[in-house]
């Protein structure tokens, strides 16, 4: 870049003017993010918004089509589907931010001492990634879930360890190719031991691609916690799950209450795409090489 | 053979359209080499590649037109195109690496594009191959007809590249900074071989350099180039003995030569009284019998073999040698960031050597030995500010905080002379001589004894490598530091300092003061080595 065309840059930016730049510039970005926020939002106040108590049974109420007062219908025992589908906002994305959190924080740590290292512990941690990714993932997740108790930690700790390769993997190539660069260098001659050279100047290098493997993954832990609840596994009822919602209503389909599994179906795909939207969005905000 | 008339190229990017050159025009005669010089930016890639119809995305050809024998390289179809690269004008590019398919034989690269051309069959394509290797003086052709690409050397690649450029016999050579990577013994080879083939097949070519001493060296004319648009144009010797535009003063001035002083390379209005600087003859640094020696898959692989040398107070001592010879082993294990396989660095009468470099980084003498590295860009955290980066050591080392810190990286850049504007900004914000300044400040923040320089303008343009070079002089003098200053570029080396150490293979074959070995050098290494750095016509002082 010239001289000339730096001059003529604004000044370096902050933060926010960052993500208000990355907003403005791709519309994408800023569709995924008001999705997002609308999910936040139906997580945080969901549970005191909606009309209904999600729990309360009204049989006399049961199977109702949508209707304005009951706006996605009502289940077999006339609890209320909109309530519902807000109410397990919450649940969802906890367990998806948990368990992405922690296989973020695992495999960070495990992918950056291989990547730094090297040498036996590499190999070693290298093995093992390959026979956890040698097992059908999904299948590996009901093992784990089935084996430690039916649980909303343990599906978190399942979908945790099935994701920890991914991280892991990814971290290793960051950090390793930049292992040896001339700036880890530099931080060693400015004192800096080989762990803080690691933790604060190669590892936060990493950040960018990581980001978009934090967003694929959320949707896809979102995918995997309703998937185990779906086949009986985790979540039990009466608890509102998309999973477990899209499961009982299922049975009604042929029946022709189509409400009961569509609404909770529709919500957990809006989910997942805003996560697919939102990854490169991300990335371009922890990257300060986009800002100009 | 070629006109071009009012050729221009725009970009188009984030802020909106780029002209990367702005409407040139110039003539290539039959058998003539042209040389276009002009440094990072001015649009002398892009005009090449404006001409070959290679241009990245993004870019167009907005107005002009390249006749070449007749057709206008601007408007014929894409197909004709194709017919005519490779087999009427042919092209070799920077990095030989890259531009040869690292997964297929080096031979089956030239047959492929033989047969495109139908210069060959698919009978006598392997013969054909064969004598452009030989032709490109490959000994033993048959065998290096089967090789990879990771198998050749750098210079071998790029012989590699010049025979399937010229597998076609074209008519036109373009080479865009054919040797820029490559060790200057090896540039030379290159460069005598193609200029050789030229002549002797009466092709045409354009040679795109950076270097000035180079193009002078080789061309028949040079065309200088900024901001997209020609300054100057004419016969070597006379554009640089007597330069009419300023801008290419300023170039000619800028490029290192043998008789000149580091201030001459600045523009005349720039040169301030150079300040004196002392060597004391008590010793920094003493090296004893340095030896470093990896396991390699064949045995053991020995980089660095029993190496002594010294580094006197105040004193700068050039390391000089080609790639592979040590000379960044030996600063890795000085700096401590490598530890030695047997000897001693007694600093200031202290062995740093006997201390792991693992656990240096808490010695109390971290702070007195550092290092610049070669490529400022890599040097720099892409998620720091420049203001975070000098910080660096000073808080780690110096323990300094608050508006002490702040105060002091303002003087560092003052020093340096780092506009405090640009502290805040990221290294892909700042320009490269810019990133050299700001690596330059963190390596002197702690006032180091001792500074290993290693090759710190290697990736800049000559323009900007002056200002650093001159710069560099006046912290020696103000700061009282002692340099190691590594590189490959002996007018550099001859330049900056005192004494100098020439490596070969690990060894050091030569040493003494920088005037006694560069004027009446005594191993025949260090003559081919200064035989083969170019020569750039000095320049006529027009009183």
């Amino acid at each position: 870049m010239s001289d000339a065309s730096i001059k003529s840059a604004a000044k370096s930016s902050g933060g926010l003017d960052h993500l208000i730049y990355v907003l403005r510039a791709n519309p994408v970005t800023m569709l995924a993010f008001c999705m997002f926020a609308l999910i936040i939002l139906a997580a945080v106040f969901g549970p005191s918004l909606v009309p209904y108590d999600p729990l309360a049974t009204n049989a006399a109420n049961a199977l109702q089509a949508p209707s304005l007062a009951h706006w996605f219908g009502t289940d077999s025992v006339g609890r209320d589907v909109f309530s519902r589908v807000i109410v397990a906002t919450r649940l969802d994305l906890s367990i998806s931010v948990a368990a992405v959190a922690l296989s973020f924080v695992v495999g960070s740590v495990l992918g950056s001492v291989a990547g730094y290292w090297g040498g036996w512990l590499d190999a070693v941690l290298n093995r093992v990634l390959d026979t956890i990714m040698a097992f059908p993932l999904f299948v590996l997740a009901m093992g784990i879930v089935a084996a430690l108790g039916n649980t909303i930690e343990n599906i978190i700790y399942a979908t945790a360890i099935i994701n920890v390769p991914f991280y892991a993997r990814l971290v290793r190539a960051e950090v390793n190719i930049r292992r040896d660069s001339g700036f880890a260098r530099a931080a060693k001659l400015s004192g800096n031991s080989d762990i803080r050279v690691l933790a604060m100047h190669i590892f936060p290098n990493a950040l960018p691609p990581m980001m978009v493997q934090v967003s694929l993954n959320l949707g896809w832990a979102i995918l995997n916690a309703a998937g185990l609840s779906f086949i009986g596994l985790g979540v039990r009822p009466p608890t509102a799950e998309w999973g477990i919602m899209v499961a009982e209503g299922a049975n009604f389909i042929v029946s022709g209450e189509w409400w009961l599994a569509v609404f909770p179906g529709l919500t957990l795909m809006i989910a997942v795409f805003t996560f697919n939207l939102l990854g490169d969005g991300l990335r371009d905000i922890v990257d300060p090489r986009q800002r100009t | 053979m070629l006109s071009v008339k009012d050729l221009a190229v725009s970009f188009q990017t984030r802020r909106g359209s780029v002209d990367a050159v702005r409407g040139i025009s110039f003539e290539l005669e039959k058998g003539e080499i042209l040389g276009i010089v002009g440094e990072s930016g001015s649009g002398k890639s892009v005009t090449s590649y404006a001409l070959m119809r290679i241009l990245d995305v993004g870019g167009t050809i907005k107005s002009g037109e390249a006749v070449y024998s007749g057709v206008d390289l601007r408007r014929v179809a894409e197909k004709t195109m194709r017919d005519i690269r490779g087999r009427e004008i042919s092209m070799i590019f920077q990095n030989p690496r890259a531009a040869l398919n690292p997964i297929r034989k080096v031979g089956h690269q030239i047959e492929d594009v033989l047969r495109r051309h139908a210069k060959a069959t698919r009978y006598t394509a392997r013969e054909k191959a064969i004598e452009a290797l030989e032709a490109v003086k490959i000994r033993d052709a048959v065998a290096r007809y089967d090789a990879y690409p990771f198998e050749l050397s750098g210079g071998m690649c790029q012989r590699i590249v010049i025979a399937i450029a010229l597998a076609c016999d074209p008519r036109l050579l373009i080479a865009d900074e054919p040797t820029t990577g490559l060790d200057i013994t090896t540039q030379k080879a290159v460069m005598d071989l193609v200029s050789e083939l030229i002549r002797a097949r009466e092709m045409s070519s354009i040679l795109i350099t950076h270097d000035l001493g180079l193009a002078a060296q080789y061309c028949d004319r040079i065309m200088v180039m900024k901001d997209g648009g020609i300054v100057e144009q004419g016969d070597p010797v006379e554009l640089f003995s007597n330069p009419q535009h300023s801008y290419t003063r300023k170039l000619v001035d800028a490029t290192p030569r043998e008789g000149e002083s580091i201030r001459s390379l600045l523009p005349p209005e720039d040169r301030k009284p150079e300040l004196p600087h002392d060597v004391s003859e008590d010793a920094l640094l003493d090296v004893r019998n340095l030896t470093k020696t990896y396991r390699g898959k064949s045995g053991p692989v020995h980089a660095v073999k029993n190496i002594s040398f010294t580094v006197k107070r105040g004193q700068s001592v050039g390391l000089v040698g080609e790639s592979g010879c040590g000379k960044s082993t030996t600063s890795e294990m000085l700096v401590r960031l490598m530890d030695a396989t047997a000897g001693e660095i007694l600093f200031d009468g202290v062995d740093i050597a006997a201390m792991p470099a693992a656990a240096f980084a808490k010695n109390s003498r971290r702070g007195d030995i550092q290092m610049v590295f070669q490529d400022a860009t890599d040097s720099l955290n892409p998620r720091h500010t420049a203001r975070h980066t000098i910080a660096e050591p000073l808080q780690r080392l110096g323990q300094m905080g608050g508006s002490e810190l702040s105060t002091r990286i303002e003087e560092l850049a003052g020093l340096v002379g780092l506009p405090a504007t640009l502290l805040d900004r990221f290294p892909h914000q700042l320009s490269g001589g810019q990133k050299a300044r700001v690596g330059i400040a963190r390596a002197i923040a702690l006032e180091p004894k001792f500074l290993i320089l290693d090759e710190p303008t290697a990736a800049l343009d000559v323009s900007i490598q002056a200002v650093v070079l001159n710069l560099l002089m006046d912290l020696r003098a103000k700061l009282g530091m002692s340099y190691l200053f590594v590189s490959h570029d002996l007018h550099v080396v001859r330049l900056l300092c005192d004494h100098v150490v020439v490596m070969k293979a690990g060894e050091i074959v030569e040493q003494g003061p920088t005037l006694q070995v560069m004027s009446n050098p005594q191993e025949p290494y260090t003559k081919e080595l200064l035989s083969a750095a170019p020569k750039p016509p000095a320049r006529r002082i027009v009183a």
